[in-house]
């Protein structure tokens, strides 16, 4: 099966700081990849790459074969490429039923009507039937990231990228959260999860990716990878997390 | 004579009352005008100065910071009295429509520019990524933010413009002050300059007032 997203000899750097050192990574349709690490790793900046949010020097990022450029293309294969923010980003002056109406509405050009009733699904569908026509300021942290991920399903991607989706919450929402993506990772939607949950990553993950100082220094099946991590900084990393 | 004679003279009001009201209604329909045209040229000139391609950019910046600094009084006079010799003649309503706007457009963008640049680098991220392309970015996740924001500026703003309106009487506009000046020459009393003020009092005061509103309620807005 061809990979849904290439990445090949990825290189970024801010000024004098090379963040990525030439990153190689296939993600298969279907596939729930989490990658972790500590912060400052680069894995954040990898995932932004995907849709080129951030600017990157070298290698080249293909989502579904076609290469993620900037020019006229780049909107569409943003289309098809959903993401989720560590601080939500949910537009303020609009409803959370808008918020998910608004890219179908004005990207793929769905009738209103069809639009507001698969928002009005979608909402449902992560459980907030209830809080359709409350803004974003009205809403809980944990609700507004779930209003987030419904407004990524909106679009019908190929593949949802999650930037540390649980990182501003309050310790009480993470699970409620979390849940919302376990649920969506049995549906066989594909996934690439930056995140520190590793109880979550070991329960949902199809492939655990470790990054330090901008490579991939191990990746693999969750059971082996957290079970005899075979590199010793990888060791190190989870021995320190998971002890405290 | 008294100082009520000279200053609220009745019957010299009543007689110059229908010359300054048709003043006001000209002042109005200046004031609108250039506000409207303002606005619209000025939220352009403000994407132009963000996001036109390096060039436009510079041209923008130039534009306006020039029209920041010059005295929208000699900019009036150059309409109005120098454009003829190039063979440019413009009524003096339109030259005095033409100066103002001109010059709040500048300060408009500079309005609008703040406004944008006051959303969060998130909000345009998130419309990124969603596949909305940069004029529907615009619509319907940034501009609706930042209008919000600049809605008090710009209300002064405008009320900078209906002010600057009175400036129109140098190029012969029979605005508020120019009818006011004439029937105080031909009544020889200054009752109706106090008119005048009056009217321009009328009118502005509770503009002043709606801007001091809404900094209070956008203060509140932004609280919640």
């Amino acid at each position: 099966m061809p990979a849904l997203i290439e990445i090949q000899g990825l290189h970024q750097s801010f000024g004098a700081v090379q963040v990525l050192h030439g990153i190689d990574l296939a993600v298969h349709p279907g596939e729930v990849v989490v990658v972790i690490g500590p912060s400052g790793s680069g894995k954040s900046t990898l995932l932004r790459c995907i849709n080129l949010l951030e600017p990157y020097q070298g290698g080249v990022v293909r989502v579904d074969g076609r290469k993620v450029e900037r020019g006229p293309g780049l909107a569409r294969v943003r289309a098809e490429v959903g993401m989720v923010f560590q601080s939500f980003n949910l537009f303020p002056h609009l409803s959370a039923l808008d918020n998910v109406a608004l890219g179908p509405l004005r990207v793929l050009r769905t009738p209103r009507k069809a639009a507001q009733a698969r928002a009005q699904a979608l909402l449902d569908k992560v459980g907030l039937r209830e809080h359709t026509h409350k803004f974003p300021a009205q809403l809980s942290g944990g609700q507004q990231q779930r209003v987030a991920i419904a407004r990524a399903l909106a679009m019908e991607p190929k593949v949802i990228l999650f930037d540390e989706p649980t990182s501003a919450l309050d310790p009480e929402m993470v699970g409620e959260v979390l849940d919302v993506m376990q649920s969506l990772a049995k549906t066989g939607v594909t996934m690439v999860i930056v995140t520190h949950e590793m109880g979550f990553a070991r329960r949902v993950a199809d492939r655990v990716i470790f990054m330090e100082a901008g490579r991939i220094v191990e990746q693999g099946a969750p059971e082996p990878f957290f079970g005899a991590p075979r590199e010793a900084r990888t060791q190190a990393f989870l021995q320190a997390i998971l002890s405290h | 004579m008294s100082l009520t004679e000279t200053f609220f003279n009745w019957s010299v009001f009543v007689g110059a009352l229908p010359a300054l009201l048709e003043g006001l209604w000209i002042t109005i329909l200046l004031g609108a005008v250039s506000i409207v045209a303002g606005m619209l040229s000025g939220l352009v000139m403000a994407l132009a100065r963000l996001y036109a391609p390096a060039p436009l950019r510079l041209l923008a910046r130039v534009y306006v910071d020039v029209m920041r600094s010059i005295p929208l009084l000699v900019l009036l006079v150059l309409v109005y009295y120098a454009l003829p010799f190039v063979g440019i003649r413009l009524s003096s309503f339109v030259s005095a429509a033409l100066a103002i706007t001109l010059v709040s457009c500048a300060y408009t963008a500079e309005i609008f520019r703040a406004g944008i640049e006051a959303i969060p680098r998130g909000q345009f991220e998130a419309a990124d990524a969603l596949g909305l392309g940069f004029f529907s970015s615009m619509r319907y996740v940034v501009l609706p933010q930042a209008l919000r924001i600049v809605v008090p500026p710009l209300t002064s703003n405008c009320i900078n413009v209906l002010k600057d309106t009175a400036l129109a009487s140098v190029v012969a506009m029979p605005d508020l002050l120019k009818q006011a000046t004439q029937a105080q020459a031909l009544a020889a009393n200054p009752t109706p300059l106090i008119g005048a003020a009056l009217l321009y009092l009328l009118l502005l005061l509770p503009l002043v007032r709606l801007v001091s509103f809404f900094e209070t309620g956008h203060r509140k807005a932004t609280l919640s």
